[in-house]
């Protein structure tokens, strides 16, 4: 298969490709850029959740959110060798991510501030990207579409993590379930801008070429219809007025602000600089460990 | 150097090809294919493989059609129905 | 006088010690999640730190009935845990160094206690997968001037974590000689600031808050 039309009717009707086949230039480049930005978001995830297994209440919390951490590099390593696969090294990828000619999500751009943002990152954040990812999980790209798989799996228990701890707050003290709806009102925003801009599915080159299965105001839409009756039967207020279903059964909410969106993916974001500049520190210190260790 | 990580899920399945981790040596491999594939006891066991020792073989020569070795080349069906509109029987006697 | 601790009582003590060492270096080794060297790594230290943590907390259970309220409710003063894992070590020659250093020391304390606690025997055998990993790095960085260096600085450290009647056996493994060791029973800066940030979340809430 040489030609462009036949390979987008290829996988247009269902067909998958490997590394070792044939890609037209505009399918790589689009796919490549997909895979790193999704990589990047995986490993600057952690960065605002890390500072709360220091600081875990119980030693249970302690050991899940270390391990719900520890999925996410994880992931990123993952995902990071789908995009060394199709030829851009691991080196240049971080390169990219630590000028800023790469992008991240917008949600690990934000400062955690409490114990409920922990609860609402797993819960409701990690549910957000689950949406997404399932949505890859037959990606015409091979190799990308068989990792999701384990992707999904372990995201299955964040999940899990993020809404016991959720729930342990919602029924403890006042306080507590004040951290909640608090860390609720604030993480909002960045939720619904999550899953991007609505673009129609015949307008989006990820779905044009099969990289993505789902438009994204689709995912948003599974998102609302998953969570916002979950939010509601805690006691948890949605600051949104706007937000309800309609008759159709579409989901009605205040537009959110696609230029902040824009704004902060593009590497303005309340946290970007710091946790970039973390990330270089370290990187830059360690370059000696990588040299002794892979130079074999 | 990549290894290609292949696990088997439990006691009795195949190893499966699972992913690829860059290590110096089978000692990091292991040490690294351990926790990435294992952590939470997915695996009962894996094979690390140097993708350089891979031998792919992807291509095949089909230019005769033998259909007679492919479970297409029959047509079981039809001939079933004729046979059976012959004796004058809708379906199997027993 | 106090009446001399009994064989229970010092049993209990040591055990609290080892509990606290592990609490304490479990916690400096997930401060490295995130920013590992390699990807790989950090998968593989994180997983070494949450044994870390279930082994403190099975000891703590041992010893009580509230394990996180052993783990996380103590004033610093009260935790039994050696100088050497308290120390903030965010350079991964050091790091390595103490893992190595802990590791070799804490096989020749955990092998005195499998006579008489089963537990220490499941976790020793927990603790072969991190000695492997300590061996593997150990010998990859051995020949370089940072990983010499942090070993012979946290050696006193090292020394520390077992008991006098121990350290001979630790220097003939490290190849070191014995030197005046900074014992167990006084703390570093490195305990406070991480008891501040440990304990803060808990602190927020009454007693007996479910977290």
């Amino acid at each position: 298969m040489r030609s462009e039309q036949e390979f987008l009717e290829y996988v247009q009707g269902g067909g998958q490709v490997e590394a070792t086949d044939w890609l037209p230039d505009e399918y790589r480049a689009k796919l490549v850029k997909f895979v790193e930005m999704h990589a990047n978001s995986e490993l600057m995830g952690v960065l605002p959740e890390r500072e709360w297994i220091l600081r875990a209440p119980t030693l249970q919390r302690k050991l899940a959110l270390t391990a719900k951490v520890q999925d996410e590099v994880g992931h990123a390593q993952l995902i990071y060798r789908v995009a060394e696969d199709l030829g851009k090294p691991r080196d240049a990828m971080f390169a990219d991510l630590l000028s800023g000619k790469a992008k991240f999500h917008n949600v690990f751009h934000y400062p955690t501030k409490t114990w409920g943002d922990v609860g609402v990152i797993a819960w409701l954040v990690d549910a957000a990207a689950i949406i997404s990812q399932k949505a890859l999980l037959k990606c015409s790209y091979a190799p990308y579409a068989r990792i999701m798989k384990k992707i999904c799996w372990e995201e299955s228990f964040h999940i899990l993590h993020g809404r016991d701890v959720i729930l342990a707050m919602v029924t403890g003290t006042p306080e507590q379930f004040e951290l909640v709806q608090e860390a609720l009102t604030r993480w909002w925003p960045p939720l619904m801008q999550f899953h991007g801009n609505p673009i129609p599915a015949d307008q989006d080159p990820m779905v044009h070429w099969r990289i993505k299965s789902q438009a994204n105001e689709d995912a948003r839409q599974q998102f609302l219809d998953g969570y916002v009756p979950q939010i509601r039967e805690l006691g948890l207020e949605i600051p949104d007025p706007k937000l309800r279903k309609n008759e159709d059964g579409v989901w009605e909410y205040t537009e959110p602000d696609w230029d902040e969106l824009k704004h902060v993916v593009t590497g303005h974001g309340p946290k970007t600089s710091e946790r970039l500049a973390l990330r270089a520190r370290f990187l830059e210190q360690e370059q000696w460990v990588r040299e002794a260790v892979l130079a074999a | 150097m990549i290894w290609e990580v292949f696990r088997r899920e439990r006691p009795g399945a195949a190893f499966e090809h699972s992913g690829s981790v860059e290590a110096p040596d089978a000692e990091f491999a292991e040490a690294w294919a351990r926790e990435q594939y294992g952590r939470r006891g997915e695996s009962v066991a894996l094979w690390l493989v140097p993708r350089d020792a891979v031998h792919t073989v992807d291509d095949w020569a089909d230019e005769f059609d033998l259909k007679y070795r492919r479970v297409d080349g029959y047509s079981i069906k039809a001939r079933l129905k004729e046979a059976r509109s012959r004796v004058g029987s809708t379906e199997r006697q027993s | 006088m106090a009446a001399p601790p009994t064989r229970q009582q010092q049993l209990e003590r040591e055990l609290l010690g080892l509990a606290d060492d592990e609490l304490i270096i479990g916690w400096r080794d997930s401060e490295w999640t995130g920013i590992a060297p390699m990807l790989e790594e950090d998968v593989a230290f994180s997983s070494i730190a949450q044994n870390e943590i279930g082994h403190a907390r099975a000891v703590y259970e041992l010893l009580s009935d509230d394990a996180d309220a052993l783990a996380f409710d103590r004033a610093p003063e009260e935790y039994r845990c050696a100088p050497l894992v308290e120390l903030p070590l965010l350079d991964w020659a050091h790091t390595i160094a103490r893992r190595w250093l802990y590791e070799v020391a804490d096989e020749i304390r955990i092998s005195a206690l499998k006579e008489t606690l089963p537990l220490a025997a499941k976790i020793d055998r927990e603790e072969t997968y991190h000695r492997l990993h300590a061996e593997m790095w150990h010998a990859r960085l051995q020949g370089t001037p940072q990983f010499r260096a942090a070993v012979e600085e946290l050696w006193p450290y090292a020394l520390g974590v077992l008991p006098a009647a121990q350290r001979d056996a630790l220097s003939a493994r490290v190849g070191l000689p014995v030197v005046e060791a900074v014992e167990r029973g006084t703390h570093t800066d490195g305990l406070a600031e991480i008891w501040d940030e440990m304990t803060m979340v808990r602190r927020s809430a009454p007693a007996g808050a479910q977290w």
